[in-house]
Order: structure tokens, then sequence, then C-alpha cells
């Protein structure tokens, strides 16, 4: 089981300090949720994760620094499915979840590759769409897609920025089962950037809450989700009510900014 | 294709105002291939091996050359507009021709000036947009953005020279934008022909990497894909192929920008068959309307620059339009 280990994590972006000083563990399997207000930094920090922004500090696999693996070798190791979608690529929707074998691919296509996408997109339940494009698909279908795609990978740690922002309450609850059973039923270690909380309570075995670019709070939702910290970090009054281990978090209204 | 665009050479070399029969034109070039077995007269030999057959390659080579830029731009900046003309590469190489034509100052002297201005400006255009990218942070967008506007500040620096130059300098250097494929000889053929192989057996090679930077920087970037660096290459093969095509022939504006596209309707979005196919519409293209342009005025021949935008447009449209309905 895969294990991840970030230290002393900090980024500047433009002269501005994004994120200063991360350090969490993580293991599989678990479904791990980075909660924040708008610009705490859980897209930057992801990114930073997967290795496309450089950041100091370290951010090590196994207890293999990621920073002196090459580009291919970190993709063999880390999926990633990005914020917002091309809605006007005409790409098939194959050929978009083949391309996540890109890592293991030589020019041409194995058979293996292609029985691999085909698992993807059955277990996704996109098999039917498969050569659509992907600009005819709905939210929800393309969200699928982009997770086939990063589970083609074969990357024992996956990344998503955000995979239910664009997806209504159904196809988020779905989706969100689906990432939960991924990553605890099938062993892997998954990182989410989200803005539901009550969607990140109910999936996410861990929470890390994000403010102003630093770890305020972490652990199982239960423990994480109370009304101290919603009003520190969001400046919002609320009640959490627990249904079994699941908190629940009703907003009440916004403080007065200071 | 293949077929087509043979068959196409094949009735093009037959075209032109000497009077040769078709039989005397194929005789010739059978004898230029297998002298010992067949024989033409001198004429023949001269207007068929001088005159047509390197116009014709020189019409494939460019043409498919013109296609392929065009898709790597349009692929790795994601822009259906992204071409060598609207990414003001072709502007520079008119810059340069007209610098060349007009001031009569050049890289390179002699009877390489006009060329080696065009070369050279054209290869300085991508070096400014590749280096305004880079303060910019090299984002497809900036490149487009410094791309238009280096197209601007070329024109004008182009209308100024038309402005300021003798009316014979003016004719030679709209002459010059119009494109053409008149200055064709067996070396350029050469050049342009040698060239473009190289770079598309490299494009197909990383065909899978085009396609994973088309769905964006970071996708590319999680998938392995050193994304500046691979931009950088890319950006950089697209304008050498451009520069050394358009500073033989002048501005052919329209292939890069609509071959990518007729192609991307047909046979989709993948790199490893839309390089090839796109070259070879692109080839298509151009040898049809260089076929026109000797023919529907004859003897009188058009530019091509403008044959190619009467041949392509409705076919395009045609194209686009069948595309919505479906």
């Amino acid at each position: 089981m895969v294990s991840l280990a970030v230290r002393n994590l900090s980024c500047t972006i433009r002269n501005c300090r994004i994120l200063s000083e991360i350090s969490f563990d993580a293991r599989a399997p678990a479904l791990v949720g980075l909660v924040g207000p708008n610009g705490s930094g859980k897209t930057t920090l992801i990114r930073c994760i997967d290795g496309i922004l450089w950041s100091e500090g370290s951010v090590s696999l196994d207890g293999e620094e990621m920073s002196a693996l090459p580009r291919m070798e970190v993709a063999r190791r880390v999926a990633y499915v990005p914020q917002g979608i091309r809605d006007s690529s005409a790409s098939l929707v194959f050929d978009t979840v083949l391309m996540g074998r890109r890592p293991h691919l030589s020019w041409s296509i194995r058979k293996t590759d292609e029985e691999e996408v085909i698992r993807a997109l059955e277990l996704l339940g996109v098999d039917d769409l498969a050569f659509r494009q992907l600009r005819t698909l709905s939210g929800g279908e393309r969200q699928r897609v982009m997770i086939a795609r990063a589970l083609t990978q074969g990357s024992p740690l996956l990344l998503l920025d955000e995979p239910t922002s664009a997806l209504d309450l159904r196809n988020a609850m779905e989706v969100m089962g689906l990432i939960r059973r991924l990553a605890v039923d099938e062993g892997r270690l998954a990182i989410m950037a989200i803005h539901d909380l009550n969607l990140a309570a109910r999936y996410c075995t861990e929470i890390i809450v994000l403010c102003e670019g630093s770890i305020v709070a972490r652990g199982p939702p239960a423990d994480v989700f109370t009304p101290d910290v919603i009003g520190r970090v969001y400046g919002v009054d609320a009640v959490i009510e627990q249904r079994g281990k699941i908190p629940y978090i009703f907003p009440l209204s916004p403080r007065k900014r200071a | 294709m293949v077929l087509v665009i043979v068959l196409l050479a094949g009735v093009a070399v037959t075209l032109g105002s000497a009077d040769l029969s078709v039989v005397e034109v194929y005789r010739a070039v059978c004898a230029g291939l297998f002298p010992d077995q067949f024989s033409a007269s001198d004429t023949a030999m001269t207007i068929v091996w001088d005159y047509r057959l390197h116009r014709v390659l020189m019409a494939i080579a460019a043409g498919f050359g013109l296609a392929i830029a065009g898709t790597v731009m349009q692929g790795i900046l994601r822009n259906p507009l992204a071409s060598p003309f609207t990414l003001g590469i072709a502007s520079a190489a008119s810059t340069g021709a007209s610098i060349a034509i007009v001031l009569g100052v050049g890289v390179i002297g002699g009877e390489f000036l006009v060329v080696g201005n065009a070369f050279v400006f054209a290869l300085l255009a991508a070096a400014l947009i590749y280096g305004m990218a880079r303060v910019r942070g090299m984002g497809a967008e900036s490149m487009i953005l410094a791309g238009i506007a280096l197209m601007y500040l070329f024109s004008a620096v182009t209308s100024l020279l038309q402005y300021v130059g003798s009316s014979e300098q003016l004719q030679e250097v709209v002459f010059w934008t119009f494109g053409s494929l008149g200055r064709s000889d067996w070396p350029k053929v050469g050049i342009i022909g040698g060239i473009v192989a190289v770079s598309t057996l490299y494009l197909i090679y990383r065909a899978w990497d085009l396609n994973a930077l088309a769905e964006g920087d970071d996708v590319a970037e999680s998938l392995g894909i050193p994304v500046k660096r691979s931009m950088t290459i890319f950006m950089l093969i697209a304008s050498l192929i451009t520069a050394s095509i358009i500073c033989f022939t002048g501005t052919i504006g329209f292939i890069g920008l609509v071959a990518p596209h007729i192609t991307r309707m047909v046979v989709g979005t993948d790199h490893r068959f839309l390089l090839p196919a796109s070259g070879l519409v692109g080839a298509l293209l151009l040898l049809g309307a260089d076929s026109l342009a000797r023919t529907l005025l004859a003897p009188t021949i058009l530019p091509v620059g403008i044959m190619t935008a009467f041949l392509g447009v409705p076919f395009f449209i045609a194209l686009f339009l069948r595309g919505r309905g479906a």
C-alpha cells in the first residue's frame, strides 16, 4: 500500500506565498479531502504534490523523493484529474481514456492497453459512450471519463481537483461514491480538493483543512468539522449534526468581516 | 489520398503554356529516369525537367510541410486559429524579404539575399514569440498573443517599406507576398523535401505527446510529458518547416490554417493519423491550387496564394456546414 509523506512544502508564485510549510502523511487505502476557502491553496497543493508546480520542501512516495524521479516515472505513480475539463474537445472518449496509458506506451498500442481502457470505462459506467466525442457528453459523463483516464494510468496515488464542482447532486454523490470505492475498497490513496463540506464529510476518510496556505486542522471528518473550525476558517456560524459517524454541516450565517 | 495526389501530379506535369503533348511529356519523364530505355526531344526534356517537374514536387512538399506546421501549432496551442500566418511567422518572412528588396540589406548577400532574409526573419519571429511567452510564463495564450502582436508589428514594417520603396520595388514586394511556386528549382525541392521529411518522421514519432499537449498543459505534465521543453521543440520544428518553405515560395498562408481543420473533420484528433493525413491534404490543396493557377488564365499564371483560398475555402465551408448539420 502506497504511502505519501509531505514535508515542509512551500510554494511561492510571482512573489506571492501560496503554501507555507505544509507537512502531512497519508497512507492507502484512504480518501483524503482537502477543504478550505477560495485561495487557501488546495489546487496549488495538489499541483505541487504531482510536481507540476515547483515547490520547496519534500514530497516522497514510499520513501522515494518525487522530485528526483523523471517526469514519466512520476506519471506511473501519480495520476491527476485537473479541475475544469475542456468541453470543446473533439477527441473520442476511448482515445481520451487511452491517453492515460501514455506513461506505459511506446508508439503502438498493445492489446493490454486497450483492455485497460475498456476495464476503466466499464468500471466508471461509461463504456457505452466509448465512441462519442467528449464535447457531446454531459458534465457528469465527462468527469467520469477523466477519472477513467486517471485510472488507466495504473497509479497508486490519485489526485483530484474539485471533481464534483460542475455536477448536480445525484452526479456528485455518484462520482464521490465511485472515488471512495476506488480508494478505500481497491487500496489506492486518493487526495481531492473539494468545496462541498457535506460531501467531504460523507465520503472522505480523512480531512485536511487549509487556510491561507497552512494546515489548520486534520483528522477524521467527525473530529475536524466543528462549529469552531468552520467559524475560524470560513467565517461562517454553523451547526454540526452528527448522524451515525457522519457530521452534517448546516451553515447559519456569515460572520461580519473584520 | 496518396493515389489522388499521384494522379493529380501526373496531370499537373502535363499542364503549361508550352505546346507539348501528354505522350511527349511522359516520354521526357521516362527519359530522365531511364535514359537508356527512353528518349525525348531536348525541348521536352528542358520543359519537363527544368520547369514543370520540380514545381509539382515543390507544391507537394510545401503543401505537406505547411499543413504539418499548422497542425502542430493548432495542437500545442489548442487554438484553431493558430497557423504560421496568424502567429506572425509568415509576416516576419515578408518583412525580411521586403528589407532585402527595398533596402538591399540582408544577412546573406548575392542571389540568396531575399531568401536568406525571409528565412532569418521567420526564425527571428519564432524566437521572439518564444522569448515573450517565456517571460509571461510559456502558456498557450501567451504564445498566441505574442504571435498576433508580432504579426501586426511586422505587417506595419512591411507596409512602411512598401510606402517608401519605388514602384518597381513595391511590385516585387507585392508579388513576393502573393506566394508563388515559380521560383522553385531542384536544390530548393531537395532542401524543403529533406526538412519536411525528417521533421514529419520526428513529429509522428512523438504523436502521443502532441495528443497529450492538445488536452492541456496540466494534463500533459501529469501524463509524463515535460511541457515547456516539448512545446519549445515543437514550436521550433514548426517554425523551421515554415521558414524553410516560405523563404523560397513567399507567403502561402491558407494551407497551414485550413488543411488541419479539414483533416480533423475526417480523421479525428489523434496526431498519429492527423499529421500524415493533414500533410497529404495540404499537398493536395497546394498542388490543385497551383495547377488551377497555371491553367485558369493561361498563359498568365495566377499567384498560388490566391488560388489556395479560392479552392480551399468553399471545400472547407462545405465540410464545416455538413459537420454542423450532422
